[in-house]
């Protein structure tokens, strides 16, 4: 009965080509957006959590309260051993100590006096230890755009667009004018070792990124930084492991009242990211549930007219001795078939268009070179196992479940009309 | 004779507006195995509900009707379907071919209902298309078929199966004389060959002429029942 009914499918158009192309464009919508989200919030969740959240940072609550204007008079000291202390008892993370400053880029002409200056976004990281990962984490290396990665101390990166504007170059020197810890001015001198480009607006305005022990010695921050930041070696974000690492560490300092007791929070507990954790999370039962929805209607509908043309068709089997619930099945079976061609139509062309997305993405640069939040410029797709079986939830359920709504009419067809009616 | 049909006391009504109409009133048959019968009368005399309650497509308001052994009344909708599935045949005015599937795909069908193996299908198929004499058109699709290939081929789907009845509504109603002549004769011959009994709904003179039995009706009432000698519609029809 099935090759029966797959005969029918596949010679009469009008049975098969509107449905498999509505499911198909559905699942191929269904599939590039859910690549597309996942690739964003992914993208912006990593960006996030490796620049600047963590997947779990400790801070001193005084500092967590203003985490955003870089109170580094309110930083951690004697990090050296908290950070020891953390690899001991959460060893499934890598511990590694980060300092954000502000201050200005000060740039000399041959004579020594101010040839230009700019503000500056500072990063402080762990470059020179050995096993360090933090370039890598901060995708450094493909960031640089001229020189190389410092190699010594008094060396930094500074971010393309500002070396350009400032006419800055390869080995130049520049001053970087900030305030120490305890609120004093300081002065250091770097020479640019490179240039590099993240494609995040907020950094390529006027980063300036040196090794965490410069950054130290120049802010008097010795043995402090504003922040300790853990990853997970497995370099996904754990959120119930991250809970209970937190709160294991939290219980210790609950009865604290110093407000310069550490504190540790998820990356959920930062920037706003909780939110975007969320959407990520339903954005593709979201979009499932549109296109279901969406579907339906319109397989709906072709269910209706595709039963108004095969009346006589259904009245013959009802009246041949075929069962209701047979014929109703049958056209289940039938709706299966077709959403399965058009979920794998759908699926081969959605995730096509997701790797085009994926290895060349699309450029948003001007749409967010104002922003302050850290996000990419360029999104791209990204393709994940649920991509190749997330079109076939719409593409079939809503095939089966415009046909079902439209197939109960079946039910409600009197026999004892049906020689009246097949008789016209 | 071995009676295959025993209507009792059939009466059907229909709700209409605040009343109701009646289409059948007190009817009193019995058919036999291998009649070839027609129900003659003007439009609304109660053929056509008499084939339907026969048929198991409706059920009597009052009364009793059994058809090989089955009281319509008491029939389920399973098992009305199984009845119509196994033991009888529907000949419609218009030919109702599936039109997306090939000739031997439509005397198919009625088959695939039966879960008969392919191999039995496929002998069952030839043999039915042998019999109205299309087994040349086996592969072709009903757009490709003249009306009376085409009525042959609702012959064929009707009696594949083997039915003990064959219900017929109007049959030859859009066919020329020369296709309908043939048509009837085909019937007749299957009729003679494997007993089946055929039952028309029929206003056309040149059905009339094959017929072994004529049943008249009137306002939903028997009003003539006339058995006429076999040989005499042989003579002038042959």
């Amino acid at each position: 009965m099935i090759r029966f009914l797959i005969k029918g499918i596949l010679r009469d158009p009008n049975r098969s080509v509107l449905p498999v192309l509505v499911i198909s464009i559905g699942v191929f919508l269904s599939v590039l957006f859910s690549a597309w989200f996942s690739g964003v919030f992914s993208d912006m969740i990593r960006l996030n959590a490796n620049f600047s959240t963590g997947h779990l940072k400790v801070m001193t609550r005084a500092y967590a309260e203003n985490a955003e204007q870089m109170p580094n008079d309110l930083a951690l000291l004697e990090t050296g051993s908290l950070v020891a202390d953390l690899q001991r008892q959460f060893p499934q993370l890598d511990w590694t100590q980060r300092i954000r400053f502000g201050g200005l880029l000060d740039v000399a002409d041959a004579e020594g006096n101010t040839r230009a200056q700019g503000m500056a976004a500072g990063y402080a990281v762990d470059l020179f230890s050995p096993g360090s990962r933090e370039a890598e984490r901060m995708n450094i290396m493909p960031a640089i755009v001229e020189g190389r990665l410092p190699a010594q101390p008094g060396e930094a990166l500074i971010s393309d667009d500002f070396a350009r504007r400032f006419k800055v170059g390869l080995g130049d020197t520049v001053t970087l004018f900030g305030s120490t810890m305890d609120g004093g001015m300081s002065f250091a001198n770097f020479a640019v070792a490179g240039t590099v480009r993240f494609g995040m607006p907020v950094l390529d305005r006027g980063a300036i990124i040196v090794d965490i022990t410069d950054a130290q010695s120049a802010l008097d921050m010795q043995d402090a930084a504003g922040e300790v930041l853990g990853f997970f070696k497995s370099d996904q974000y754990e959120e119930a492991a991250a809970l209970e690492v937190k709160t294991a560490f939290n219980a210790r300092f609950q009865n604290d009242d110093d407000e310069f007791a550490p504190l540790m929070q998820r990356l959920n507990d930062q920037n706003g990211l909780e939110e975007y954790l969320v959407l990520s999370k339903s954005m593709s039962g979201i979009m499932i549930f549109v296109f279901i929805f969406a579907m339906s209607i319109v397989l709906w509908n072709t269910g209706l007219l595709g039963g108004l043309r095969r009346y006589n068709e259904f009245g013959i089997r009802l009246a041949m001795g075929e069962e209701k619930k047979r014929l109703f099945r049958s056209l289940i079976i039938e709706s299966v078939v077709i959403g399965l061609a058009g979920s794998v139509l759908g699926t081969a062309l959605g995730l096509s268009a997701a790797y085009y997305l994926q290895e060349t993405g699309l450029d948003f640069g001007s749409a967010v070179q104002g922003g302050s939040m850290m996000m990419p410029t360029v999104f791209r797709a990204h393709i994940g196992a649920q991509t190749f079986y997330i079109g076939f939830i719409p593409g079939l359920f809503s095939m089966v479940l415009g046909n079902a709504l439209s197939g109960l009419g079946i039910y409600r067809r009197k026999t004892a009309e049906l020689f009246k009616e097949l008789s016209v | 004779m071995e009676t295959i049909i025993q209507i009792h006391q059939l009466s059907k009504r229909f709700p209409v507006g605040n009343g109701e109409f009646t289409a059948l009133n007190e009817v009193n048959l019995t058919f036999d195995k291998g009649e070839f019968t027609g129900l003659v009368g003007p439009s609304g005399s109660g053929k056509t509900t008499l084939l339907n309650i026969i048929g198991s497509l409706d059920a009597p308001s009052s009364g009793e009707v059994t058809v090989l052994g089955q009281s319509i009344a008491h029939l389920t909708h399973a098992q009305s379907a199984q009845l119509r599935n196994r033991h009888l045949g529907f000949i419609f005015q218009t030919y109702n071919l599936f039109p997306v599937y090939t000739v031997f795909e439509n005397v198919e069908f009625a088959l695939l209902l039966q879960h008969l193996p392919a191999a039995e299908r496929r002998k069952a198929v030839m043999e039915a298309l042998e019999w109205v004499g299309l087994t040349d058109k086996a592969q072709s699709r009903p757009a490709q078929l003249s009306g009376g290939e085409s009525q042959r081929v609702a012959i064929a789907r009707a009696m594949v199966k083997k039915p003990a009845i064959v219900l017929a509504d109007e049959p030859t109603a859009n066919l020329d004389s020369k296709n309908s002549h043939h048509i009837l004769q085909t019937m007749l011959r299957l009729n003679q060959e494997l007993q089946t009994t055929f039952l028309f709904a029929t206003h056309d003179e040149k059905v009339m002429s094959y017929l072994r039995r004529i049943i008249s009706l009137e306002d939903g009432r028997v009003v003539k029942d006339e058995r006429i000698a076999a040989h005499s519609f042989i003579k002038s029809n042959s």
